[in-house]
């Protein structure tokens, strides 16, 4: 079996596989469902209902989709110039911990400062996160994939010492959570009596702003370049140590506001469970994306969509919610299959 | 003082210690394995996940315990299967490939769990494999009971080392799964298929994360609970660089981070809350971190590690 | 195939029975080997008449490509046959069908009369067949031992048999003289003992035809002598023989018989001893060869000087070793050796990818320092990497994204941090245009261009707007001969407006056509210059081998 490479592929291509590797999930997760004792029609007409059946149900997909937006974003632009960051766990309770501190009246502050202030603040805690990975990347030669992740481990113990002890809410009645922030602080609904808050439209704008910064200037050209061939790109001029850093503070940002959004536009507080592994499920938001801005809006929307789904349906079908995940999974890797396939041919003599 | 000293002297520590090494020697023996032949495996996590289901869930339905172990093994092997044939044949990421799998072993086995046990709440307990002590050997002082007085799963772990060493540097295969990481063209000149010794270490090694896995569920607990591997998988990754890739050197690394960690479970309960535990259970994390700054420089890494191969290709 | 050819074919040097004769480069008029091999047809009659090779027909297409073109060859018992083209020629892809590496569209490959089953590398070589690649298949961490043995034991054994085969490599060692230790790492061998390594791979398995692939590229001319008496004995023990190389003197100097290849087809086919040097020459690149006019030298300042300069160890070649070296404008300094001997070295200092250790670097006067790649572009030096695809481009961005690479941050193309594609795609046009490249659109991922094509979009950025400085790091290394003449063009072109050109080529008849003076590297010190036609080839092969370079390097 020979891999060769092909001509530029057409859009019809570009998009056939995609939905090639979506259809096969399915076929996938069906034998799954039919597993455990139920009918795939009815299970995946109950997640799509479940997801987008009612304005409810689509406002709480959107909802749940605005963290897997920052953090499809912060691994797609750290992807892009091949940092492995699969860290953006770590960097979203970075945020997290920011918003909680400057946020519940540390500041007195009015709401058009003190948030877009948490805001920065945020992201450059998160940056700084990932920041120490790559500088063991560049100056050691410390592959990021695993410092990233023992870095998620070491956060959540992090956030867990802080909610017992200097962070931890006295009127929590012993349970390990933040005070609550500042109304000052809070993100406003998008629509009243819903949860869909600002957060989401701060996503939208970060997805736009992104992708400008990837195909529009001298930085987003330096990250492709390296990301392709880091050798070329040194050859050439491009300082590459320096492109990685700047991507590892603009991925660890992006994921920190994950965190700032799921703290002052949701939750209103920091627990252990604030990230159901937001920062892991946004590899697979941009690998689905193919790594493209405007795409990770999308895939995010959709992996939402599964999982609030998902949870719909097991409550009515009793089919186990971790359908979700499987599904996602299975999606990830369908899809790195896919990518593939738009870039070679499988001659098999 | 004295008394952070004095642990190190007691048998209960080395015992403890030994205990925990044993899961995370052969998983990093698995992990060895695959990147002797050239393949990093970052699904290590999610197979030791389904490998200590797997086995658990075996004995749980009335099966014997090496048939769980076995078992086991086999669940491991398949997703090195999956792994392989991605990573391989087909060259794919194995930075993604490797999370994806370890994202798709550990949601199947929590998806298959719910599937089993509906309406469980806390987890079922099974007859686990118990201390069989050595005779006459057990009676030493502080080793004695640390070395031959544990389960037959952690004289295994020890068995394994010496198998994956004598493997790896006496026989033929072992020369063309070593070549496969260094310089796979050098095997294919041989008329070795490249894609069979590397689908093969992988698969093998999956097998061995799998029982690293399972010894969790079958030897030192005796439930399964979800988060029980906990990023030991991970830390199995930094003691293969900790160790030069060398069989020898990561049993003494795997030794060595077990003994810390049994060690700092000692000097929590002495130091009673005055610093928080949390810090204590941070120190592993840390240590693997220290422990890749450390050996970046000096590691001699296989040259064709993470280099996907292509028959013809030179 | 005439059948008159074939039996003059299994001409075996092995009767000829007389004292071998070292055989250096050059060392071939053409009359005393034709007279030569009139001695050896007499005592053909001794050969047996099957070929121990036969490929038939052999047909291979990568898409529109087609790599070999019904293509046929016969081996004899005792033959050295030469495979002779250039590079894309065909060559490789012929070896790899051979050894089941490709599977042939059409045609078979046979050997000692068995038919070889297509895409089974273990077929050709369990039939008698090996290969010496030209890049090593060797483990570097593992002993010659270990190398040699991987594959010839049941893999399934739990005992790797070590004093056996020690036992066996020592003998085939004494035997054909191929001295190797069998227990050193192949990390601490030298070039010519890792190919002896090679050799010993396929006599360990019993091999009773060896293919070489390009086998003196990596040699100097001394080892390359040692080589070529190795294959006399190896004939005289019955072995055949396949030469792969584009190098005439050697072809010329090994073979019984030369095929040509050319653009995937059998261009022609000469018994060595009846053809020349010249006809061969036009077979390979279908048309006579010819070296580009010359000017003469207009010398100008100095542009760019090494005094004393050294620089750390890095892998894969030495570092410089106190070396002084000076450019003047409108002088193409050529820099001759084997590779590996601090090219890799020399060529990183100049480009700014590596920094003096010690001594000093003067670009246009003006000791420099913080050395990188971007200030050695500010100050004005052109660089045209040796390896155009790992180093020289970026395959997966397109041929605007590639040219601009080098300059994306001035003016030209980017204000405020944001980038002006017009301006690159412009800019894309106008190389692609002016260098004559034959390319889709500035869109296209450059990695779809073939390797000429690429070469004139890597020449035209750098020599773009009037580079003072021009490093040309092997500028012609696997192109079409129209290509090559395209290059060294440019080149001289950049000479005539006055730059100061270093090229570093592997190639000597690419040196000595081209450069005002030569000078040769060595373990990582540089000979004095000689002028235009001063050193011959011997001489040239002499200090690449070290011989006199001590005293040079002191002079200096």
């Amino acid at each position: 079996m020979r891999l060769e490479p092909k001509p530029a592929p057409s859009l019809a291509t570009m998009l056939a596989y995609p939905i090639g590797a979506m259809a096969a999930t399915f076929v996938i997760s069906s034998l799954l469902v039919l597993a455990a004792g139920a009918s795939p029609f009815s299970v995946f007409g109950l997640v799509a209902k479940g997801a987008a059946g009612s304005q409810f149900a689509l406002l709480e997909t959107l909802t749940r989709a605005t963290p897997l937006i920052f953090t499809g974003l912060a691994v797609a632009v750290a992807f892009r110039a091949k940092l492995w960051n699969i860290g953006a766990e770590a960097q979203l309770y970075a945020g997290a911990i920011i918003t909680v501190v400057l946020g519940t009246g540390l500041l007195p502050l009015p709401a058009p400062i003190l948030i877009p202030l948490i805001m920065v603040v945020a992201m450059a805690a998160g940056a700084l996160v990932l920041l120490g990975p790559a500088i063991l990347k560049t100056r050691f030669g410390v592959d990021e994939v695993v410092t990233t992740l023992l870095f998620n481990f070491i956060m959540l113990l992090f956030v867990s010492m802080l909610l017992e002890g200097v962070l931890k809410d006295p009127m929590g009645m012993g349970w390990p959570q933040s005070q609550r922030v500042i109304a000052e602080a809070q993100l406003p609904r998008l629509i009243p009596r819903t949860r869909l808050h600002l957060g989401f439209l701060i996503a939208l704008v970060a997805a736009v702003a992104v992708w400008v910064i990837m195909k529009k200037t001298t930085l987003g050209y330096e990250m492709r370049a390296v990301g392709h061939n880091p050798e070329a790109a040194r050859f050439a001029g491009i300082p590459v140590n320096h492109v990685l850093m700047k991507t590892a503070l603009l991925s660890g940002g992006l994921a920190a506001l994950a965190g700032f959004s799921e703290v002052a536009g949701l939750k209103g507080n920091l627990t252990l469970d604030l990230s159901p592994g937001f920062g892991y499920t946004g590899i697979v938001v941009a690998m689905l994306a193919m790594l493209n801005p405007l795409g990770v809006v999308l895939a995010a929307i959709f992996v939402a969509g599964i999982f609030v789904g998902a949870d719909a349906m097991s409550r009515t079908a009793g089919v186990p919610s971790y359908i979700a995940q499987v599904m996602v999974a299975t999606s990830l890797l369908t899809m790195v299959v896919a990518i593939m396939l738009t870039r070679f041919r499988v001659r098999w003599r | 003082m004295i008394e952070a000293f004095e642990i190190l002297f007691t048998a209960s520590f080395w015992v403890a210690a030994i205990r925990i090494a044993s899961p995370l020697i052969f998983a990093t023996m698995g992990e060895l394995i695959c990147e002797r032949a050239g393949v990093l495996n970052l699904g290590i996590e999610g197979i030791m996940v389904a490998g200590a289901f797997a086995g658990w869930l075996t004995v749980y339905l009335g099966g014997d315990l090496w048939t769980g172990v076995a078992i086991a093994a086999m669940a491991g092997a398949m997703f090195g299967l999956l792994h392989a044939t991605l990573t391989v044949p087909l060259g794919l990421s194995q930075h993604v490939v490797g999370i994806g799998i370890t994202l798709l072993a550990t949601s199947l086995t929590y998806f298959t769990y719910r599937i089993v046990l509906p309406e469980v709440t806390s987890p079922p307990r099974i007859a686990s494999f118990q201390p069989l002590p050595v005779p006459v050997l057990s009676e030493i002082p502080v080793l004695g009971p640390a070395l031959f007085n544990q389960t037959p799963l952690t004289y295994l772990a020890f068995v394994t080392v010496g198998v994956v060493a004598w493997v790896l540097y006496r026989t033929p295969l072992g020369l063309a799964v070593r070549a496969a990481g260094e310089n796979p063209s050098a095997v294919e000149a041989q008329g070795i298929s490249v894609t069979a010794i590397r689908t093969g270490a992988v698969m093998a090694g999956s097998a061995l994360m799998a029982v690293g896995g399972a010894f969790l569920t079958m030897s030192a607990f005796n439930s399964f609970f979800f988060e029980m591997i906990n990023g030991r998988g991970w830390i199995c990754i930094a003691l293969v660089v900790f160790g030069s890739w060398r069989p020898g050197k990561a049993l003494l690394g795997a030794i060595l981070f077990a003994a810390f960690d049994a060690y700092q479970v000692r000097l929590q309960q002495i130091t009673g809350g005055a610093v928080p535990y949390q810090l204590f259970l941070m120190m592993p994390f840390v240590l693997s971190i220290l422990a890749l700054v450390v050996m970046s420089r000096r590691a001699a890494y296989p040259k064709a590690l993470m280099i996907p191969y292509q028959k013809g290709e030179r | 195939m005439p059948s008159e050819v074939r039996r003059v074919g299994q001409i075996s040097r092995g009767c000829r029975g007389e004292p071998s004769r070292p055989i250096a480069l050059g060392d071939c008029p053409a009359s005393r080997e034709r007279r030569d091999r009139a001695n050896h047809y007499r005592c053909s009659m001794t050969s047996d008449s099957t070929p121990v090779l036969r490929i038939a027909n052999v047909t291979k297409r990568f898409g529109l490509l087609v790599a070999n073109d019904s293509i046929s060859l016969e081996l004899g018992k005792g033959e050295v046959v030469a495979l002779l083209g250039e590079n894309g020629a065909g060559k490789t892809t012929l070896m790899n069908i051979l050894f089941g590496h490709y599977v042939a569209d059409e045609g078979t490959v046979e050997a000692f009369g068995r038919m070889l089953p297509p895409g089974d590398p273990r077929a050709a070589l369990g039939a008698g067949v090996g290969m010496v690649h030209q890049h090593f298949t060797l483990a570097d961490n593992m002993t010659v031992l270990e190398n040699i043995a991987l594959g010839t034991q049941n893999p399934w054994s739990w005992r790797l048999d070590r004093s056996g085969a020690r036992a066996r490599i020592r003998q085939l060692a004494t035997d054909f003289g191929l001295a190797v230790d069998p227990d050193r790492q192949i990390a601490a061998l030298s070039v010519g003992e890792r190919q002896r390594v090679e050799i010993l791979k396929a006599l360990y398995r019993d091999a009773r035809v060896l293919i070489l692939d390009e086998p003196t590229a990596v040699l100097t001319p001394l080892e390359t002598e040692g080589l070529f008496r190795t294959l006399k004995m190896l004939v005289a023990r019955g072995l055949s023989i396949i030469f792969i190389s584009h190098k005439l003197n050697e072809v010329m100097a090994v073979s019984d018989r030369v095929l040509v290849l050319r653009g995937g087809r059998l261009a022609g086919e000469r018994i060595t001893a009846d053809t020349t040097r010249q006809e061969l020459a036009a077979l390979m690149v279908g048309r006579e060869v010819m070296s580009p006019p010359v000017a003469p030298v207009v010398r100008g300042g100095e542009l760019l000087s090494l005094d004393d300069v050294s620089t750390a160890a890095r892998a894969g070649g030495s570092a410089l070793d106190h070396v002084s070296l000076r450019l003047h404008g409108g002088v193409i300094t050529g820099l001759a050796g084997v590779s590996g001997n601090g090219q890799a070295a020399l060529a990183a200092l100049l480009a700014g990818a590596l920094a003096p250790s010690a001594g000093t670097m003067r670009l246009a006067g003006a000791a420099v320092s913080d050395w990188s790649p971007r200030k050695a572009l500010e100050g004005g030096i052109a660089r045209i990497p040796e390896d155009r695809h790992a180093v020289g481009s970026i395959g997966d961005m397109s041929v605007a994204e590639n040219v601009i690479a080098e300059r994306y941050r001035s003016a030209q193309f980017s204000r405020h941090g944001f980038m002006d594609w017009k301006a690159a795609r412009a800019f894309a046009e106008e190389l692609i245009r002016d260098y004559d490249v034959k390319c889709p659109s500035p869109d296209a991922r450059i990695r779809l261009l073939s390797g000429g094509n690429m070469q004139k979009l890597i020449l035209g950025r750098a020599l773009y707007p009037d580079p003072v400085v021009i490093l040309a790091n092997q500028p012609t290394r696997g192109l079409d001969v129209g290509a090559v003449a395209y290059v060294h063009r440019r080149l001289l072109e950049a000479r005539g407006r006055g730059a100061a050109i270093l090229l570093i080529s592997e190639d000597l008849d690419e040196i000595l056509a081209l450069s005002d003076e030569v000078r040769v590297m060595f373990k990582g010190k540089i000979s004095e210059p000689s002028p235009r036609g001063e050193r011959s080839i011997q001489q040239l092969g002499e200090l690449m081998a070290g011989h006199g370079m001590g005293e040079a390097a002191d002079a200096a």
